[in-house]
């Protein structure tokens, strides 16, 4: 990746940051700190990684992503309206009634949305569907999923695991957002998933482990899932939940607490980048 | 005569429907040979994926094909499509209104020896209360092939109960299926039975022996549970001027509930259910259960009688 790109990338997720704090300041509830966690992961797909067209957001062909940790809507959100889907002022009216932006990502209101998500371990298993429809159309678009650590506590996100490494499906990957914490704690301390990366590995999954905020290893990691074949690949990235804004990192209690206006023009300052 | 189960007519059914549209996959959860879409899946493999025992990702997968412009019919027992995987259903399907067809099998106490833990008799409740799904119960073999194919061309969620049982086919082949449609199968101004599933015979039955003793009965077919026929079912039953309702599923929730419900708003008059009491079944053969649970002619002749006396006391 070149350094244009990265750049490119950075001003990317820095403004997309400034939106999940301004939707979520506005509309009082949500979930900051799985959000901010998956920033540089959502950026390097819809502005490196995915051909979708925010004219055409049924097209066949596209590639697909779902949000499988569904609570992280306003990280969705955020790439949509900067890539163009609709506009940044309707942000605001997340989480409100009568808004296309539902609480958890919604196919039916939302363009661009692709899957509607939210009840944790169902993401991944439409995930795979999507991409069985794609290998029997021979088609070949992508099929990209984000799963929360926690979320692997799902008897669910193993079903559909099994079910992908089965069907081969080279054309799915996904991402693990390892920000190591759940809304009751540490992932070890409430219910212990680890070691993800044997577990995938002994599912049958590809895996490759990063830097979930290092713009280079998540594209390398993408291109890497790309040239895998006869296997979904895994990405298990290393992320720090609440990233960007210093009283948010590594505190659970930001999982699902929107901040007030003070502490809202608090990060914003420390984020940097408003006009 | 001739007997065939439901479930067998459905796994024909889709066989077909495969050579005429590309579109439609199957998937199912290990039971292929029960739910009869072993019929598809050796006709064109390609298009069939086995979920394996994991009814919750049986129903991801059909979300995510559908999401992908395919047809999905996914499969496996009643008890585990509704109540297993109810809240995949839920979210993945019903919420975001995806083109899956849900087609369980097993449905109902004539699921017999396999016992109370396999004889689903809350699917039609718990699959009526989820907005965006249509729920049909067909009542013979002749009816699943109409509805099976209706389901196909319809665009968004259905839901379809099947039957293990053989049973006799009732229905002729001429039958006039309209997805939201109750059909009049006999016309009577004493009583009327509404009636689906396996409890249609019985109910025909019922009115003839009744037809007997002088009571006329008319006998309508309520195959589409939701969306309900609620100016048939008012119009039916105002003529009619007391109702019964007889289905093979808990009394709680399913078509005597919902028939309750319309007539209620529209047209109360004298009624009793049909149906299990607020009960799970038990290991046996499928008839005795039935005779055991009151699923029976007699039954529906006892209810409509005591029906018929209510409304003549006014």
């Amino acid at each position: 990746m070149n350094q244009t790109k990265l750049e490119e990338l950075a001003s990317r997720a820095l403004s997309m940051r400034r939106m999940i704090i301004e939707m979520l300041a506005a509309s009082k509830s949500g979930h900051p700190g799985g959000s901010l966690s998956a920033v540089e992961i959502v950026a390097t797909l819809y502005f490196a990684a995915m051909q979708v067209d925010p004219a055409n957001p049924h097209q066949p062909d596209r590639d697909r992503f779902v949000l499988s940790k569904g609570h992280a809507a306003p990280v969705l959100y955020s790439a949509l309206a900067e890539k163009g889907f609709f506009p940044r002022e309707e942000l605001l009216t997340l989480r409100k009634t009568g808004s296309h932006l539902q609480g958890h990502p919604d196919m039916k209101k939302t363009p661009g949305v692709d899957m509607s998500t939210g009840s944790l371990g169902q993401g991944i298993s439409a995930a795979v569907g999507m991409a069985l429809a794609g290998k029997l159309d021979k088609k070949d678009y992508r099929v990209y999923a984000l799963l929360g650590d926690g979320e692997c506590e799902e008897g669910m996100v193993w079903e559909a695991a099994m079910a992908a490494s089965h069907y081969k499906l080279d054309n799915l990957t996904t991402f693990l957002d390892y920000n190591g914490l759940q809304i009751d704690g540490p992932v070890q301390e409430v219910m212990n998933p680890t070691p993800l990366d044997q577990k995938f590995q002994a599912f049958g999954w590809e895996v490759i482990q990063i830097d979930g905020h290092n713009f280079q290893e998540i594209w390398d990691a993408l291109e890497k899932a790309r040239g895998t074949k006869g296997k979904p690949t895994m990405i298990i990235a290393r992320t720090v939940k609440g990233k960007g804004v210093s009283f948010m990192e590594n505190q659970a209690g930001w999982h699902g607490n929107a901040p007030n206006a003070e502490q809202a023009a608090q990060a914003l300052a420390e984020l940097g980048g408003g006009k | 005569m001739i007997k065939i189960a439901t479930r067998t007519a459905y796994g024909q059914t889709l066989a077909k429907l495969g050579e005429e549209n590309p579109n439609i996959v199957v998937l199912d959860a290990d039971l292929s040979k029960s739910t009869k879409t072993a019929d598809f899946a050796k006709k064109f493999p390609e298009r069939f994926f086995n979920a394996g025992i994991a009814e919750a990702n049986l129903m991801g997968m059909a979300a995510g094909l559908a999401a992908s412009g395919k047809v999905p019919f996914a499969s496996t027992f009643a008890v585990f499509a509704t109540g297993r995987a109810f809240e995949q259903v839920r979210n993945s399907i019903a919420y975001p209104k995806l083109n899956v067809k849900v087609a369980a099998t097993h449905a109902g106490i004539t699921v017999g020896e396999d016992g109370g833990s396999h004889q689903s008799v809350e699917d039609v409740s718990l699959m009526r209360s989820l907005p965006n799904l249509t729920v049909i119960v067909p009542a013979d073999a002749v009816e699943t092939e109409k509805a099976v194919r209706a389901a196909a061309e319809h665009q968004g969620p259905v839901y379809i109960r099947l039957g293990r049982l053989d049973l006799p086919v009732i229905l002729p082949e001429d039958y006039e299926f309209k997805l939201g449609k109750a059909v009049a199968l006999r016309e009577g101004w004493d009583a009327a039975v509404f009636a689906n599933g396996i409890m249609l015979a019985l109910a025909l039955e019922a009115a003839e022996a009744l037809a007997r003793e002088g009571i006329e009965v008319a006998v309508v077919n309520v195959s589409t549970v939701k969306p309900l026929d609620t100016a048939t079912v008012a119009e039916v039953a105002r003529q009619a001027g007391a109702v019964v309702t007889a289905e093979e599923h808990s009394i709680i929730g399913g078509l005597g509930s919902a028939i309750a419900e319309a007539l209620v708003e529209n047209c109360p008059v004298p009624m009793e259910r049909v149906g299990l009491k607020d009960t799970f079944g038990e290991s046996g053969s499928p008839w005795e259960l039935m005779e055991k649970y009151g699923l029976t002619v007699g039954g529906i002749v006892d209810a409509v009688r005591r029906v018929y006396q209510r409304k003549a006391q006014g």
